[in-house]
Order: structure tokens, then sequence, then C-alpha cells
């Protein structure tokens, strides 16, 4: 029999599978590390080149987002850079708010079609339709909508066709299947016994999906409206292919508008590094970054609330 | 006012109109990008190169640089994501060190990707002077990529039962063994589901590509493997614009004489490109997990 | 002597809550001293100490909330991450609940198998022989080997023996139980746990299972958590009580079975809750 010193030297000694542990804990948290030094160093990024419009180069944060003509190039009378932000703020939200209130009437009566009235057709055919297009490239949305919504609101509405409007509808159909989406999963949360008393108790379906589940989903439903926002705001190149790039502000939904997105893509490779032209369009790049912020915070919010109730 | 009956009826109706329409929409979108873009495919289109003037070029080296750049941003982020969600879901704590890594996570994955672009652009391009290049480009994709990718690897190993990591804990094996032994190997056929979903979504990306790996696509010489040669589909340091790049590019320039034609084309290949892709994280995903179930 | 009152019962356990096995021929292998369990702050084992017989069956019973799964994974340290345990767990003369233990080396020798059949996604040959690997056993005649008699003593080899690169996640819930035992002792531990192994399975496959047990205690000393009186009194030489947390009384089995101390272990021994 083993004596007990000679049992307690093994129990105590280091074992290969006790280093391993130490290893495997040092290597997979160094990976996790890196991901959170890439979110900090592009927001520190971001933020130092766009906070340079207002530090190096004194323009006044009001003037920034209260003007109206985009031209960083230029002097305007008084002498200072005409550095207005409006027009792209107010294109970029306008686009995000219209095409969420299109969106949300389809893709929640899709959802609850989907999950309530007709389960079989929904996941026969809805369901793979809908998560396919999920994953459809944003270019390839922006190349549609050039060759068929531009040139039919150019002979609806006359003049040349791209503008909001165009910009709009491309959005509505590229948020329409990840909103169905998400929104399809919020439904798929309630409860099965919600409905059932519902209807037990007499009320019609209409009335069951109406007064009970969509009562009961509304976290989910708006958590999936606003990351359809989200990505609508966030969206580049689609809405820069349809909205035709003027920095003006937006006189009609069938004049050409631009967004904070498009004028970043089409601005930063024409610009010179560290130049107030270039400063400014990183400024842009902020105002994004930081709504992103928000559009995350709202979502964070919404789940929040969604658990105490 | 309408009787709950009338109402519910009208109600029902209109919610099988929008759905209709939707579906009219959706497969409307679809039926395009096929019908016009299908007709546009060949053997010619897809190896010949591009030509910027003149009709009847080909997008031979952006499918090759998509491919290119897809692999190469996996295999960086991979292994990163892999690790990241091992320790968020096998070893963090939950604390507020761990619920602030994870809010930095979701920031990632909901940053607009030009933005994630624009810093790939700053750091990559202009501050590590790696050029407009496929290196500068797979960062940012493996940026853009990271987050989606840990949570879907992370969700692949909460299905995986804890009685396994008990198993592994009770013959006396380190959980990090048990892990890399156990865990993992049962879930290898839903983080591959997970993995070629979100390849899907990187190969269609572009705004994140357009500042970093560039919008030219170089000629390039197959028959040159030598990674250090210019023309060599291997170089990492040349710029390299994809499909979707070149969708974008094309249209915006509006140079090309058959540019709607080519546009087609590419989004046809683009949209079947991520259908297969789906096809084959659905089938690889049941067929291996049947390998593991059965003999 | 017979008690019949809760409060009176406890006082009587405080005095005698160490039973030691009075069996010079089978030695206390592992003890508990002071043992608490901690969940956050919530105490889930307020007096747990015991002594536990080496190549004996101990059988710890007890309704279910009681703290006999809690005591029983603390004894291998499972319940590390989950819960704060004290006190001493001592085992051949050394507390192995302390942090300098290495507690891999110290489960290789108190192995465990659980309430659920958890076979690995891999092979039935690979499910016993990848730890093994792990350790350094790579030569393939002694690999096939142990495999071969960590089956047999698991009474597993004459159904399997033909099929071992097969899935183990094919085999049935009786037969992936017997597989997770032959894992166990494929790494020879010196003390086995058993967490209501045969809870998921068939009266067939339980029977055969308790049968695979009385031929194992020749080689380990098992301890073995389980809510069915019968099997406790079918397998055991002794039994513990569990109640709310505490030890109300531990004897041999048939002590327990036919002569109980206090009120509660009657009342459950012959049926009347729990």
């Amino acid at each position: 029999m083993k004596s007990t010193e000679q049992l307690e030297q093994q129990l105590k000694r280091h074992s290969k599978a006790a280093k391993l542990e130490i290893w495997g804990k040092v290597v997979s948290f160094s990976a996790l590390l890196l991901i959170v030094a890439v979110v900090v160093a592009i927001i520190g990024f971001v933020a130092s080149k766009g906070l340079a419009t207002f530090f190096t180069n004194h323009v006044s944060l009001w003037d920034f987002l209260s003007g109206k003509s985009w031209n960083p190039g230029v002097t305007d009378a008084h002498g200072k850079p005409e550095v207005g932000a409006l027009p792209m703020i107010v294109g970029s939200f306008l686009i995000t708010i219209l095409s969420a209130i299109i969106a949300t009437p389809f893709a929640i009566g899709t959802a609850v079609f989907m999950n309530e009235i007709s389960p079989n057709k929904g996941a026969k055919i809805l369901q793979p339709v809908t998560e396919l297009l999920v994953g459809i490239p944003s270019v390839v949305y922006g190349f549609i909508g050039l060759s068929v919504v531009v040139p039919v609101t150019r002979t609806l509405f006359g003049g040349s066709g791209f503008g909001i409007l165009s910009g709009t509808c491309v959005l509505f159909v590229m948020i329409l299947p990840t909103v169905t989406s998400m929104s399809v999963d919020a439904l798929r949360s309630v409860p099965r016994y919600y409905r059932e008393a519902s209807l037990a108790l007499g009320a019609t379906q209409w009335q069951t999906i109406y007064k009970v589940i969509l009562r009961a989903a509304t976290p989910g439903l708006m958590t999936a409206v606003v990351f359809g926002m989200a990505r609508a705001f966030g969206e580049a190149l689609a809405v820069q292919m349809v909205i035709g790039n003027a920095a003006l502000m937006p006189g009609s939904l069938v004049d050409p508008a631009s967004t904070l997105t498009s004028v970043l893509t089409t601005g930063i490779g024409n610009t010179v590094m560290g130049s107030l032209q270039n400063n400014a369009l990183w400024s842009l790049a902020l105002v994004l970054l930081l709504m992103s912020l928000i559009f995350n915070l709202i979502i964070r919010l919404i789940g929040r609330k969604g658990r105490l109730q | 006012m309408m009787n709950p009956k009338t109402q519910n009826k009208v109600a029902i109706g209109s919610l099988y109109g929008i759905a209709g329409l939707v579906v009219l929409i959706l497969m409307a979108l679809l039926g395009y990008i096929l019908v016009s873009g299908v007709p546009q495919l060949s053997w010619h289109f897809l190896t010949a190169p591009a030509k910027a003037f003149l009709e009847g070029g080909g997008v031979g080296v952006q499918l090759y640089n998509s491919f290119y750049l897809l692999i190469l941003a996996m295999l960086i982020s991979f292994p990163i994501a892999l690790g990241a969600a091992i320790y968020l879901y096998e070893y963090a704590k939950d604390n507020w060190v761990t619920t602030t890594i994870r809010t930095a996570i979701e920031i990632l994955s909901s940053l607009p990707s030009v933005v994630v672009g624009l810093f790939g652009f700053l750091f990559f391009v202009v501050r590590l002077n790696l050029g407009f290049s496929i290196l500068s480009g797979a960062f940012a994709l493996t940026f853009f990529n990271l987050p989606l990718l840990t949570r879907s690897i992370e969700d692949s190993l909460r299905t995986i039962d804890t009685t396994q990591r008990e198993g592994g804990l009770a013959l006396g094996l380190s959980r990090w063994e048990t892990i890399t032994r156990v865990i993992l190997p049962a879930a290898v056929p839903s983080i591959l589901t997970g993995v070629i979903l979100s390849a899907g979504r990187v190969f269609g990306e572009a705004a994140a590509l357009i500042y970093t790996a560039g919008q030219s696509a170089p000629a390039l010489d197959f028959t040159d493997w030598n990674p250090f040669n210019i023309s060599s589909p291997l170089n990492p340091m040349r710029p390299a614009e994809t499909l979707a790049v070149h969708i974008w590019k094309i249209n915006s320039e509006g140079i090309m004489p058959d540019a709607k034609a080519i546009s087609s084309g590419s989004s046809a290949v683009l949209v079947l490109a991520i259908l297969l892709f789906n096809f084959a994280a659905r089938y690889l995903g049941k067929r291996l997990y049947k390998r593991l179930t059965s003999a | 002597m017979f008690l019949n009152n809760d409060v009176t019962a406890k006082t009587a356990m405080l005095e005698r809550h160490i039973v030691q096995p009075a069996d010079p021929e089978h030695p206390t292998i592992l003890s508990t001293e002071d043992l608490h369990v901690y969940y956050g702050k919530k105490e889930a084992i307020a007096e747990g100490d015991l002594r536990f017989a080496s190549n004996q069956i101990t059988a710890l019973i007890g309704p279910s909330g009681s703290g006999k799964s809690t005591f029983l994974r603390s004894l291998n340290r499972m319940n590390d991450r989950i819960a704060t345990v004290t006190g001493k767990i001592m085992y051949r003369g050394i507390d192995i609940n302390q942090p300098d233990i290495d507690v891999y080396e110290m489960r290789r020798r108190v192995g465990m198998v659980f309430q659920r059949p958890n076979p690995f996604a891999k092979s039935i040959y690979d499910n016993i022989a990848f730890a093994l690997r792990l350790r350094g056993v790579t030569d393939k005649h002694e690999l096939d080997e142990i495999v071969e008699t960590s089956l047999k003593q698991a009474a597993l080899w004459n159904q399997v023996k033909d099929e071992l690169n097969k899935s183990a996640l094919a085999l049935s819930g009786g037969q992936a139980q017997r597989l997770c035992i032959a894992r166990a002792i494929a790494v020879k531990p010196d003390i086995l746990l058993l967490d209501e192994p045969a809870s998921a399975l068939d009266p067939v496959s339980t029977s055969q299972l308790e049968d695979t047990l009385l031929e194992l205690k020749q080689q380990y000393s098992i301890i073995i958590v389980t809510h069915n009186m019968q099997q406790a009194g079918r397998i055991s030489e002794y039994t513990a009580f569990f109640n709310q947390g505490r030890v109300l009384e531990y004897d041999t089995t048939s002590h327990i079975f036919t002569n109980p101390q206090v009120q509660i272990t009657s009342d459950y021994v012959s049926g009347n809750f729990g």
C-alpha cells in the first residue's frame, strides 16, 4: 500500500491537466480581449478623427449640426468653412423613419400570418424566403433600386428619379426580411397558453391576436423595428446608389438628396487625410457611430423593460 | 361598429393580403435577380477579366478575389471567435466584466459596416501602411464578422448538454480538455453551420471593403503562385476589388457600356452563391450530426 | 430508544452523527468532517460527518432536496464552481478539500457516474479510451485491454464487442449508463460516486446495473445516491439518511431499515413520505 506522504505528493503536484487549464483560460481570454480591443480602437480612432473638426479646425458644433450647406473646401461670406451637416442628418433620419414606417405593418402582419394564421404556409414558403433575403448583399438591393425603382419613380414623379423616395423604397425592401424574421421570433416567444386561454374565453382569433399576442410580444416587436432602423440608418452603398448624392436640404421626396453614409462613401477617397474636408467627413462618421450606439441603447432599454414586465 | 365576427373576418382577410403582398415583393425581387442575371452567366463571364471601357468583360478576377478574401477573413476570424466564445460560455463568471465585454461585442455587431470599413482604412491602409490590399480587406471583414461568429459559436456551445461537461470533469480532465476533446467535437455540426452562414454574409459585403481592399482589380496571372509576385493571385498586398464592390463601382462610375448586364450577372452570382452557402450549411450540418450519432 | 420528536432527534444525532463502520476488514477510505455547503449565502448542507468503508456500498437516501446529491458532488469537488464547500474531506488520510490539491488528479481517484447517462459523441471505444490517451496511455494493446476489461466489468462487453466503433449516442439508456460506468472505472479510480444512476432506466436495466455494482465493490468503494429504498436495501451495506441538509441517521442498512432511531427515517423507509 502506498504511504500517505506519497499519495499526498501525487495529489498536490501540478498535473498536466492543471497546466492545460491555465493555458486554455489564457488563450481564450486573449481572443476575447482582442475583440474588445478592436471595439475600443474603432470608437477611439473614429472619435479622435471626428472631433478634430471641432478641436483642430475650430468649427462650432452648432454650425455643424444646424448648417445647411455642405462644402467643406469653401468658406462662406463670414470666412467660416461650410460644414453644415444638417442636410445629411435630415436625409438619414428621413429615409430611416420612412422605411421603418412602411416596413413595420408589412413585417408584423407577415409575422402574424406566419405564426398565428397559417403556420404551414408560413413554414413552407415565407420562412425560407425571408431567411434567404436576410442574407442578400446590400449592393444587390442597391443595383435593383437603380435599375427598377429609380426609373419607376422617374416615370411617376418626373425629375431624375433619384432621391429620398427611391432610397426609402430600397431600404423598405431591404429591412423587410430582417424585421419580419425578428418579429416571428418575438411572436414565437409568446407562450402557447396565452392563445388558448383567450380563445377559450370566447375571443375571436383577431381579438386574441390584437389584444393578447401583440401586446405580449410588444417589446420583442419594438426591438425588431429598432433593429431594422439601425440597419437602415447605417446602410451605405444601397442608399448611395439611388439617393442622388446632392448635399442639399431635400425639398421634396423626389429631389436628389444625401445621407451621412452616402457622403462618406463618395467623399472619403477624394479628400486628403488631415485636411478640414477630410476631418469633416470623419465627423459624419462619428455621428453615424453615435447613432448606432444610441440604437443599441434603445434596444437594451426595450429588452430591460420587457424583462421587468 | 362592426361586430366581432365581421371584424375578425376583415382583419384576417387583410393579414392574408399583407402576407400575400410581401410574398409577391420578395418573390419579385428574387425573380428579378435571377431572370435578369442568369442569362448573363457563362464560362466566359465567370472567368474573363473585366473590361473598363468596352463591352464583353467578365468578372473572373473579382470572383476569385471574393473567395480569396472570404477564406482569409474566415481563417483570421474563426480562431478568435472560437476562443472568445469558449471563454464567454465556458469560463466567464456572471459579473460586470463579462457584461461589459458582452456589451462591447454587441456594439461591434451593430456598427454600420461602412464605419468598420473606414476604421480599416484609417488603421490598416494609412497607419500601418498596408495600402489598399487583400490584407487590409481581410482585417476589415474580420472585424465585421467577429461578433456574429462569436455569438453563433456560443449558441452552438449552448446546445451541448452540461452533463457532457460533467462527464469530462469526472474523468479528471481539465475544463479545457473537456471543451476541446468532448464539447467542440460534439458541437462541430452546429458550429460549421454557423460558419458557413456567416461566410455568406462576408461574401456579399462591400461597404467595409471599398476603402480597404480597394476598388481596382489588377490582372492576375493564374500560373504564378508565388505570393511575393505582384500579379500572383496569392499576393496579399495587391488591391482586390470583389464581386460586390464591382457591382457598386461600375454602377456609380457609369463608364462601362454593359454595366447593367454585368451587374445583373454579378448579382445573380452573389445570390446563387449565398443560396449555395445556405443549402451547404444545412446539408453539411445534418450530415455531420448523423455521422456523429450513428455508426 | 425510539424518538418520535424531530427536535430530540436532532439533539440525539449531534451526539452520534459519525458512524465508524465497525468492520476492520473494510477500513475507512473517505470521511467528511464538519462539512458545510453553501449556495451563495444559502446553506445546503449543514452537517455531514460521515465515514465510508472501503470495498462496500454506501447508500445515501432521503427526500428530494435533502442535500444528498449536493453532498455526493462535493466529495470529488464537482461543486467547486457552483457552491462553497467548507470542512474537511479526508481521503486516505489527506484532506482533499484544500486549495492546493490538484482536483484533476483527485477526480481520477474519486470517479463519478451521473443521473442521466452522458456518453460522449464519440465511438464506444473512444468514450473509454480518450481520457486514457490524454493521460499518456498510447499503446494500442494496452488501450484495447483496458477497454475490454472495463466493458466486461460493466457487463456491457458481450453486447457491444462487435461494434466498438459505433457511436455511443446510439446505445439504449441502460447500455449508455453501463458505458458511463465502464468509462469511469477505466481510469482505475479508488472510489466510485454514483448519483441516482438508475433513475432514468427501466426495471430490467436497473436490476442489471445493481448486479454490476455488487460485482464492482470487490475492487471499488462505492457511494450511491438513490431515491429507491428497495435499491438501497438490495445493494448497500451502509445507509445514510439525509433530511433538510443534515444527516439524521447513519448505520448499517439492515439497521436503518429494520430499526430506525428517528421517526422521519422510519416514515421515509416505510414509504410514508418523500
